[in-house]
């Protein structure tokens, strides 16, 4: 077993805070009230479907959660005919 | 066409999601193209031990209410890229899980996968029994102790009553998997041997996943132990497991105890 390995043994645990830390502070932020992200997903989607067609195979919704700062990715695929009649 | 696996038990806590993780991702590091789902509604958990529960978009109750389509709420494993989750809803109600809905989505996975395991909840309720609905094979967790075998024994019940494919007269093929072995227990007596559960049960072994540090951190650090450390027995053993799973013909070894001061020093790496 070499030191590294020591080290990262002892290392297990506090990643594991961590990890929880981040992901109970958002859950309990949403417990009780509408979830951010969903809010967020639908209204985006409202508001760009009021624009041009878009097929919900279309759309990609990825999420990050960090510590300070999430990241939302929506990436939609608009068809170049319907952008185009707009 | 997947095969649809449920990882159930009965008893709560005896290794469920951490089997569904370290079994998905043993398939899928063989190169299956695996889903694993979680039908723990309220209680999820597979995501933090797959270490994506900062990536949860939609889940299970979303895909089967047409809020998302099943492609966008699937994701997709970061160090393996043939492993998906299908999370749980942590927020909805258990009722909202419909077995239209579930077999809709299962319908769907079956088509794009080639094996779909579906983590259970405890207990032998709705939630337990809609994970097995559709199963064609079902790896029973139990640890070698007497109220986890007597839940397995229920839930053997259940596979082949309450099951699609028991109610058309055909059979959900059983495994159990002991986890939790710990040799040294066994060797002083304290344990149900592996004989006597296998008795008992009158099911097939699947493996033996031993009692192991390495389990505790993989969970941690959220990763499954055949990808967090794939020398350690317990990950050896469910790498084994998966190739039982696949029809392999792999030799049982029983894991043993190793006391000698050699194996304290050294023996950690491969234990
Ligand atoms: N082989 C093992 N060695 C050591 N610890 C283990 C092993 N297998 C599981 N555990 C630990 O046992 C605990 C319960 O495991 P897990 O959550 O997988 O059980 P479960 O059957 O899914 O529980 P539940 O019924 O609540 O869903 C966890 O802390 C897990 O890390
Ligand atoms: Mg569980």
């Amino acid at each position: 077993m070499s030191l590294f390995d020591m080290f990262k043994r002892r290392g297990s645990a506090p990643v594991a805070r961590d990890r929880l830390q981040l992901l109970l502070a958002y859950e309990r932020n949403n417990r009780n009230q509408p979830d951010l992200v969903a809010m967020l997903r639908e209204e985006i989607m409202a508001v760009i479907t009021r624009h041009v067609q878009v097929d919900q195979d279309d759309v990609r919704v990825t999420m990050d959660r960090g510590a300070t700062m999430s990241t939302l990715e929506i990436d939609i695929h608009i068809p170049n005919a319907a952008a185009a009649a707009h | 066409m997947a095969k649809v696996v449920v990882v159930t038990s009965g008893k709560g806590g005896v290794g469920k999601t951490t089997s569904t993780a370290s079994l998905g991702a043993a398939l899928a590091q063989a190169g299956k193209k695996v889903a694993v789902i979680d039908f723990d509604v309220g209680l999820r958990n597979l995501d933090l031990v797959l270490g994506a529960e900062r990536r949860v978009v939609f889940d299970l109750i979303n895909v089967t209410q047409g809020v998302a389509k099943l492609s966008q709420a699937l994701i997709r494993d970061k160090r393996v890229d043939t492993l998906f989750l299908l999370p749980a809803s942590q927020t909805r109600d258990k009722d909202a899980l419909t077995e239209e809905g579930v077999a809709n989505v299962i319908a769907e996975l079956r088509e794009k996968f080639d094996y779909v395991i579906c983590d259970s909840p405890a207990g032998i309720e709705r939630g337990a029994q809609l994970a097995m609905r559709f199963a064609d094979e079902a790896v029973i967790v139990t640890n070698p102790e007497v109220s986890s075998v007597r839940d397995a024994d229920r839930i053997i019940g259940l596979l082949d009553s309450r099951t699609l494919r028991a109610e058309r007269g055909e059979s959900v093929n059983k495994y159990i998997l002991v986890t939790r072995y710990d040799a040294a227990r066994a060797a002083r007596g304290e344990m149900l041997t592996i004989d006597d559960v296998l008795d008992i049960l009158s099911t097939p072994l699947l493996g033996i996943i031993p009692e192991s540090e390495g389990v505790l951190r993989s969970s941690n650090v959220g990763s499954p132990v055949t990808l967090n450390e794939p020398n350690n027995a317990a990950a050896r053993a469910y790498f084994e497991a998966a190739r039982r799973l696949q029809g392999e013909d792999v030799p049982m070894v029983l894991p043993v105890d190793r006391r000698g001061l050699f194996d304290r020093l050294f023996g950690r790496r491969a234990a």
